[in-house]
C-alpha cells in the first residue's frame, strides 16, 4: 500500500510541501490557524492560496504546453501585457456601471488568446523551435506593454477592478475560485475527452501522431493559446491585486516559476505525460517557500540561496535514479542488518 | 478522426495573427522615432558652428553667457527618471543654453559614443547619468583632455582619479534614510516604547536600498526603544511590497507599530496589505516612504500614509546654476553636491497634491 503510494508522482511534491508548512510552525506556532476576521477567512494557508493563485494558473497553461514537448517564455511577458491593457481599459472609468469591467477582461483575454496564437502559429506552422518562437514575445510583449502603459505605473482608481485579484467570496479570496475553475476545466478537457491523450501523442512524437489521424498542428496550436488564455487570467489577478499595472517589473521571471512549477510536479520536459495536480502541488510549493521565507525572517540577501537550495532537493527527490542510488543502499544495507539481526536471533 | 478546426477558423486565426504582426510593426516604429541613438540637436543647428568655437574659448575667458551643454541621460526607465530629463531639459534652454540630448537607453556603449560626439561637436560642458559605475575611464579621459567638464548627474563612477569630472550634483541615499529616521524619533518622542519597525528593503545590492538603510539605522541605532524587528526585500515594486507586508503581518501583526518602505510604491503597496488585514495605516502603523511621487501624496491625502522623504528628480535648474558658476566665473566646484530635498507629511500632502509634476 505505502509502496504504491511510494510510486505515485505526487508523492515526493506532497511531502515536500508537508516539510515546507511544518517548517513553519516551528517558527510561529500559529501558522495553521484560520481565523474570521472582518468576515474572510483570513491565515498564512488562505495567503498562499491567494499569492499562489497567478502563479498556479500560468503552470496549468504551462504544462499543457511542456506536455507537447514544447516551452512558453512569453507568458511573464503576457502577464504584463494583461495588466498593461486592462488596467488602462478601465482607468477613467466611472464607478456606476460593471460594463467597463467586463470589457476590459475580455479585451485582456482575447489579446492574450491572440498573442497565445502567434506563438502557437509559429511553433506548428512555421516550425520553429518553441524555445526561440516564444523568446520573441518574452522581449516583445514587455515592450508593448510598457507602450500601453506609456512606460508608466498605471494606477486604477475604478474599484469594481480591484474584486478580481482582491475580492472575497464566501469569505474566501476570489482569485481561488479562478484557479479552480481554470483547473477543472482543464481537468475535465484533457480527462474526459480525447483531448489529453492527443497532447501526450504529439508531445511523445508529433509526425507518428500526425500519421495515426491526429491534426498536430492544430493541437499545437491549442495549447499555446490556452497557454496565452491562463496568463491573461493571472495577469488581471495580479494587476487588479495591486489597483495598478506595471509594464517593467509585472509578471517578471513568472515563465521560470512555471516551469519550475511543472518540473516539480512530475511532468517532463521531453513532453508525453503531464501531470496537472502536480503542477498545482508544484506552485504551492514555489508559494510557500517564498511565504515561508519572509516570515521566518531570513535575511533577503540569502533568499535566493535557500530558494535555490531547496529547490534542487526537491528536484533531487523528483529523480528516480538518485533516488535508487541513495535509498537503493540505504535499503540494501538495511536488508543485510535485518539478516544480520535474524542470524544473531536464532543463535 | 474528427476534424478539430475547419478552414474558416484557420482563416480567422490568420487574420488574428495578421493584427498582432500590424501592432509590432507600430510599436518597433514608435520606439525607433522616440529614441535616437546619437544625440540631437533640440535647438537651431545654425547657430552651432561659430557658438560651440565660441565656447571653447570661452572655458578660459569666461565671456561668453550663451553655452552649448551636451546631456547624456541614462534612458527612459521609470517616471522619476522622465521627470528628471524634463527638468533638465527645461532648465538649460530656460537659462538660454543650447542642448544638445543623447538618450543612453540603458546601454554603456550608447552613451560612450554620445560623450564623443559631444567632444567632437566641442560643447561647453557635458552632463552625464552614467549608467553603470565602470567603464568611462577613457572617454572621460578624452573629455578632460579636451578641456570639457563633465557633470556627473544623479549617478556617480566608480573612478579613482576624481579630476575627470568637476561634480557630482546627485541624491544623497544616506541622508534620506536619515531624514526617515530623524522624524520618526521626533514623532516618537513621547511614547514609551518599545516601538517595532518593519522595513521593506529596495532591490538587494542596490545604492538607494543600501543607503537608505544605513542612514536610517545610523539615527535609529541611538535610541534603544526603536527595534527593526523584520526587514525584507519588496524589490521596489508595489505588488512584493504588498506581498511581503502580507507575511509580516500574519507573524507579527498588531505589534508591527511603523513601517519603513525605501520607495513609495512598496509602502502603497504594503498600505493595501495593511487594509486588507483591518489595520488602519497612518494610524496603527505608522507608514514612512521614501521618493515623493504623485501616489504617495494621494495616499498621504487620503490620510493612509505618514510621511514620505524627497528624492527630488527636479535637479535641473541647480544644475544649471552649479554648471555656470564653473564654466562662465571658472568657479572650482566641490566633488560632491547633494542635491536639495525636503520632506512631506501629511498635513502638507492635500495642498501639494495638485502641484505634482511626477
Amino acid at each position: 500500500m505505502l509502496k504504491s503510494l511510494m510510486k505515485s508522482k505526487l508523492f515526493w511534491p506532497i511531502v515536500i510541501l508537508v516539510i515546507i508548512l511544518l517548517i513553519n510552525l516551528f517558527f510561529d506556532r500559529g501558522f495553521f490557524q484560520i481565523e474570521v476576521r472582518n468576515g474572510r477567512l483570513a491565515g498564512s494557508l488562505v495567503d498562499i492560496l491567494n499569492r499562489g493563485a497567478p502563479l498556479m494558473l500560468i503552470s496549468i497553461g504551462m504544462t499543457l504546453v511542456i506536455a507537447t514537448k514544447g516551452i512558453d517564455l512569453g507568458v511573464g511577458s503576457v502577464i504584463a501585457l494583461s495588466g498593461a491593457i486592462a488596467a488602462t481599459t478601465v482607468a477613467d472609468a466611472s464607478e456606476g456601471s460593471l460594463a467597463p469591467l467586463f470589457a476590459a477582461i475580455a479585451l485582456a483575454i482575447f489579446v492574450c488568446m491572440v498573442a497565445g496564437a502567434w506563438n502557437g502559429f509559429l511553433v506548428s506552422r512555421i516550425g520553429v523551435q518553441p524555445i526561440v518562437a516564444t523568446l520573441i514575445l518574452m522581449v516583445a510583449g514587455r515592450g508593448v506593454a510598457q507602450l500601453v502603459t506609456q512606460g508608466q505605473i498605471t494606477t486604477v482608481y475604478y474599484d469594481p477592478y480591484t474584486f478580481i485579484g482582491g475580492g472575497y467570496l464566501l469569505g474566501l479570496p476570489f482569485s481561488i475560485f479562478i484557479v479552480v475553475a481554470v483547473l477543472l476545466l482543464a481537468l475535465f478537457v484533457t480527462r474526459k475527452t480525447a483531448m489529453g491523450l492527443f497532447i501526450e501523442s504529439v508531445g511523445s512524437n508529433p509526425e507518428a501522431s500526425r500519421l495515426s489521424g491526429i491534426n498536430s498542428k492544430n493541437i499545437l496550436m491549442m495549447v499555446y493559446i490556452f497557454s496565452g488564455f491562463c496568463a491573461a487570467i493571472g495577469g488581471l489577478i495580479l494587476s487588479s491585486n495591486v489597483a495598478s499595472a506595471d509594464g517593467n517589473n509585472a509578471g517578471l521571471w513568472y515563465e521560470l516559476d512555471a516551469i519550475l512549477a511543472v518540473v516539480i510536479g512530475g511532468t517532463s520536459l521531453m513532453g508525453g505525460r503531464f501531470y496537472l495536480m502536480g503542477t498545482i502541488i508544484g506552485a504551492l510549493i514555489i508559494q510557500s517557500l517564498t511565504t515561508t521565507i519572509y516570515s521566518i525572517g531570513i535575511p533577503p540577501e540569502t533568499n535566493m540561496v535557500v530558494k535555490a537550495i531547496v529547490v534542487l532537493i526537491v528536484c533531487l527527490l523528483q529523480s528516480p535514479e538518485f533516488r535508487s542510488k541513495v535509498f537503493g543502499s540505504f535499503k540494501a544495507k538495511k536488508a543485510v542488518e535485518s539478516e544480520d539481526d535474524k542470524g544473531v536471533t536464532l543463535s | 478522426m474528427k476534424k478539430l478546426f475547419g478552414t474558416k477558423f484557420l482563416v480567422f486565426m490568420m487574420l488574428m495573427l495578421m493584427l498582432v504582426l500590424a501592432a509590432c510593426g507600430d510599436a518597433e516604429e514608435t520606439e525607433g522615432t522616440g529614441n535616437t541613438d546619437t544625440p540631437e540637436t533640440e535647438t537651431d543647428t545654425e547657430t552651432e558652428t561659430d557658438n560651440s568655437s565660441e565656447g571653447e574659448a570661452s572655458g578660459d575667458e569666461g565671456a561668453s553667457e550663451k553655452l552649448v551643454i551636451g546631456f547624456s541621460q541614462v534612458g527612459a526607465e521609470s517616471e522619476w527618471r522622465t521627470a528628471n530629463t524634463e527638468s533638465m531639459k527645461a532648465a538649460i534652454t530656460d537659462a538660454g543654453h543650447e542642448l544638445k540630448f543623447s538618450d543612453g537607453q540603458q546601454k554603456q556603449e550608447n552613451q560612450i559614443k554620445a560623450i564623443r560626439t559631444f567632444i567632437t561637436q566641442k560643447v561647453d560642458a557635458i552632463v552625464f547619468s552614467p549608467v553603470v559605475e565602470t567603464g568611462f575611464e577613457t572617454v572621460l579621459q578624452e573629455a578632460k583632455d579636451a578641456g570639457i567638464p563633465v557633470f556627473l548627474a544623479d549617478r556617480s563612477v566608480d573612478i579613482e582619479d576624481d579630476s575627470l569630472w568637476a561634480t557630482f550634483l546627485g541624491s544623497d541615499f544616506v541622508e534620506e534614510g536619515r531624514k526617515a529616521g530623524n522624524w520618526l524619533v521626533e514623532e516618537m518622542a513621547d511614547e514609551e516604547g518599545p516601538v517595532n519597525i518593519v522595513e521593506l528593503q529596495g532591490t538587494v545590492g542596490s545604492a538607494p536600498a543600501n543607503d537608505r538603510k544605513e542612514g536610517f539605522e545610523e539615527i535609529i541605532g541611538d535610541h534603544d526603544k526603536f527595534e527593526i524587528i523584520k526587514s525584507q526585500t519588496g524589490e521596489f515594486t508595489r505588488a512584493k511590497g504588498k506581498e511581503v507586508m502580507e507575511a509580516f503581518l500574519k507573524s507579527d501583526g498588531e505589534n508591527i507599530d511603523v513601517l519603513y518602505a525605501h520607495n513609495d510604491d512598496m509602502a502603497i503597496g504594503a498600505i493595501q496589505a495593511i487594509e486588507e488585514y483591518g489595520l488602519k495605516p497612518g494610524e496603527d502603523i505608522i507608514v514612512i516612504g521614501v521618493d515623493a511621487v504623485k501616489g504617495a501624496f494621494e495616499a498621504m491625502a487620503a490620510g493612509k500614509m505618514n510621511v514620505t522623504i524627497e528624492c527630488n528628480p527636479l535637479f535641473g535648474p541647480q544644475m544649471v546654476e552649479l554648471i555656470e558658476k564653473h564654466v562662465i566665473d571658472g568657479e572650482e566646484l566641490e566633488k560632491r553636491i547633494a542635491v536639495e530635498e525636503s520632506m512631506y507629511t501629511m498635513d502638507q500632502a492635500e495642498e501639494l497634491l495638485p502641484t505634482r509634476k511626477y
